[in-house]
């Protein structure tokens, strides 16, 4: 069992292991550190010590051999011929991935009638494409997509598998995952190589907290992440790109425990937060529901749209289709209003792509005035009524 | 109708201050609960028990004093609360608490659906739901916003995707993970949580779940993380003072120098 103990003839009770400990899992006790329940052998106290008096002894993990795998692969999502845009982003990424690794990119494609969606993905970025083609996947079903696919892993090894972070993605990738004893990293804002290692870095916000943890999968394979739309960048088509197209020989399961009796999509709505060019955002700081008519009039003047962080949200001030961040939508609007919103790391994670940034906040602290390009100080009720007013004189006629 | 609920014990609050000092995180005052979307899950549960009859058993795993938000879960008309604890299971990643949480329910045995949040609000993952429901060889639905039919041997429930939603059958048993629109969760009564302090929780540790150390805690997780860091941003960023209107002003005035207009 893997242990963490603090040499006590070492620590001096300088606390700077308490103030490191991203869990709170450490108090000082007769000026001497001591371990709590809630440490999960993370380590970050090893490093900060300057006594060296914390250790933490790891088991070792016995992995697979990773040398036999190869190859970076990408989950093509579609509905009825249609790419999600994700798996395309994803193509992009894994070409950019592959170029430190050497090696090529693959993706995988479930469903019927594949032979043009296959060529698309070609296009942006996939060497090979692994094509199961039958009726019965026409339609997404978790037990049978994840049955074939980690077949096809068990079949050829890739190093690593990447999937889109939608409702699909995320109930897929941890059933594959779990089922190939391996990890998975969920919801990644940033991947790259560790060059030296040939290993993914994958790294996402951390901890509920303002951090950002990078995390790896050294001994098992494959190295599985998922990422949110619109994170990453896909390239530019290039549809005179030669692929292969692989029909591996691969038993489709003929009944399945879930059975998706029947679809039912929503009407196209106006909210597209997504697409918008100008978003303007409340948070808590709005501190009142009342406010949220500044927001919404602030909106219609720019002819924005109207977007929430968590808190927000869970202070009922608007419904959570608005909601941006982690947890929501990721945008990428040209301008994008944060009205009293602190900045939260898992905010900022789904507006980082933004061309303009405008704070207002009364806290001078708030984190959202480090991604700003423009900050306010001050007071929604204040701010916002002069706001309009100055843009209703200068953009309506 | 057996059904046993995961929950999960979370900080209070994920509006983390720093320090800017010392560039930690200051946490006093805040205090654990359980896990919001979990909540969902225990409601349902109780409205199926209600339906049908049966047990609920509320399962976690944590530190001791995890315990102590289980009897809440009591107060509620949960039967049961059973906690995985032990210092060998610290440090899991969602892989190895997914094992972990697969040999409790593994213990508990008698089951026919088991509920999970769709995801919990420290970690965000949604990965042990499934991750279990595989550990467990049952088929699971994600993102599950309504219960349609419980009948004899099968579940139908409607599931949100990100266009819509589909209705899903699925054999029993089987594992859901649930979103707030599914339940308004009910709040125990001020009697009810009294009687629920006396109520014993069964503490488990890994000896007595039969798992293997090998896959539990830091030991069983394959993910490890290497860097923790805070993000720099590099952004040429104008704060802009004077009274309201000055700022507005101001503001107005730079974003139409940079050719802002409206269609």
């Amino acid at each position: 069992m893997s242990s963490i103990k603090i040499l006590k003839d070492k620590c001096v009770g300088c606390k700077l292991c308490v103030n490191s400990c991203p869990f709170g899992a450490i108090k000082i006790e007769d000026k001497k550190a001591v371990i709590l329940d809630n440490c999960t052998l993370c380590g970050s106290c090893v490093s900060t010590c300057k006594f060296k008096a914390i250790e933490l002894t790891k088991d070792e993990v016995k992995g697979v051999d990773t040398s036999e795998y190869k190859g970076i692969w990408v989950f093509a999502e579609q509905k009825e011929g249609v790419l999600e845009s994700v798996s395309l982003e994803l193509l992009g990424q894994a070409t950019r991935l592959a170029k430190d690794l050497n090696t090529d990119v693959s993706a995988v494609l479930l469903g019927h009638y594949l032979e043009n969606t296959a060529k698309e993905l070609i296009a942006y970025g996939a060497d090979n494409i692994y094509c199961i083609d039958d009726p019965s996947l026409s339609r997404y079903n978790d037990e049978s997509y994840a049955n074939i696919i980690c077949d096809l892993i068990k079949q050829y090894k890739p190093d690593i598998v990447l999937f889109g972070a939608t409702a699909y993605g995320r109930s897929l990738a941890p059933r594959i995952s779990s089922r190939l004893n391996t990890g998975l990293t969920a919801d990644c804002t940033i991947l790259e190589i560790d060059k030296e290692k040939k290993i993914l870095l994958q790294t996402r916000p951390a901890f509920g907290g303002n951090l950002m943890a990078t995390i790896v999968c050294p001994n098992h394979r494959p190295q599985m992440s998922t990422v949110r739309p619109k994170v990453m960048k896909a390239i530019e088509p290039d549809y005179n790109r030669k692929g292969n197209i692989i029909n591996p020989q691969i038993t489709v399961p003929t009944s399945t425990k879930v059975k998706v009796l029947d679809v039912c999509n929503f009407p196209k709505e106006d909210l597209n937060l997504e697409d918008a060019e100008i978003i303007v955002a409340a948070g808590r700081g709005i501190s009142d529901s009342k406010n949220m008519k500044l927001v919404e009039e602030l909106a219609q003047v720019l002819n924005a749209t109207v977007g929430a962080s968590r808190a927000a949200v869970d202070e009922g001030f608007i419904e959570y289709a608005h909601q941006i961040g982690q947890t929501g939508k990721t945008v990428s609007p040209k301008l994008y209003f944060a009205c009293g919103i602190s900045g939260a790391i898992q905010h900022l994670a789904g507006i980082s792509s933004s061309e303009i940034i405008v704070a207002i906040n009364k806290d001078p602290d708030a984190p959202i005035f480090k991604v700003a390009h423009y900050g306010i100080v001050g007071d929604i009720e204040k701010v916002l009524p002069q706001l309009i007013e100055k843009f209703r004189e200068n953009l309506v006629k | 109708m057996n059904i046993i609920v995961c929950v999960k014990q979370v900080p209070g609050t994920n509006e983390v201050k720093m320090n800017k000092e010392t560039n930690t995180i200051i946490r006093e005052g805040i205090e654990s609960i359980i896990n919001p979307f979990d909540t969902y899950a225990l409601e349902e549960a109780l409205r199926i028990k209600d339906a049908y009859k049966g047990k609920v058993t509320a399962l976690s795993m944590g530190i001791p004093q995890t315990a102590q938000l289980l009897k809440q879960t009591m107060a509620l008309g949960v039967d049961e609360a059973i906690l995985l604890s032990d210092r060998a299971f610290a440090g899991a990643d969602s892989l190895a608490t997914s094992y972990a949480l697969s040999m409790g329910v593994k213990k508990i045995n008698n089951y026919d659906l088991i509920i999970c949040g769709k995801q919990a609000t420290d970690g965000d993952t949604a990965q042990v739901g499934p991750s279990l429901a595989e550990k467990l060889n049952i088929p699971h639905i994600t993102y599950v916003n309504k219960i349609e039919e419980i009948g004899d041997g099968f579940i139908r429930c409607t599931r949100l995707t990100s266009e819509g939603y589909e209705v899903i059958e699925s054999s029993l048993p089987a594992l859901l993970t649930v979103i707030e629109d599914l339940n308004v969760p009910r709040l125990p009564s001020i009697k009810n949580l009294r009687e629920a302090k006396n109520r014993e929780v069964a503490i488990l540790n890994i000896s007595d779940i039969n798992a293997d150390s090998k896959f539990t805690g830091l030991s069983g997780s394959p993910t490890q993380v290497v860097k923790t860091f805070i993000p720099e941003y590099n952004i040429n960023n104008e704060m802009i003072e004077g009274t309201p209107a000055e700022q507005a002003e101001k503001l107005v005035d730079n974003l139409l120098s940079l050719g802002l207009s409206v269609q």
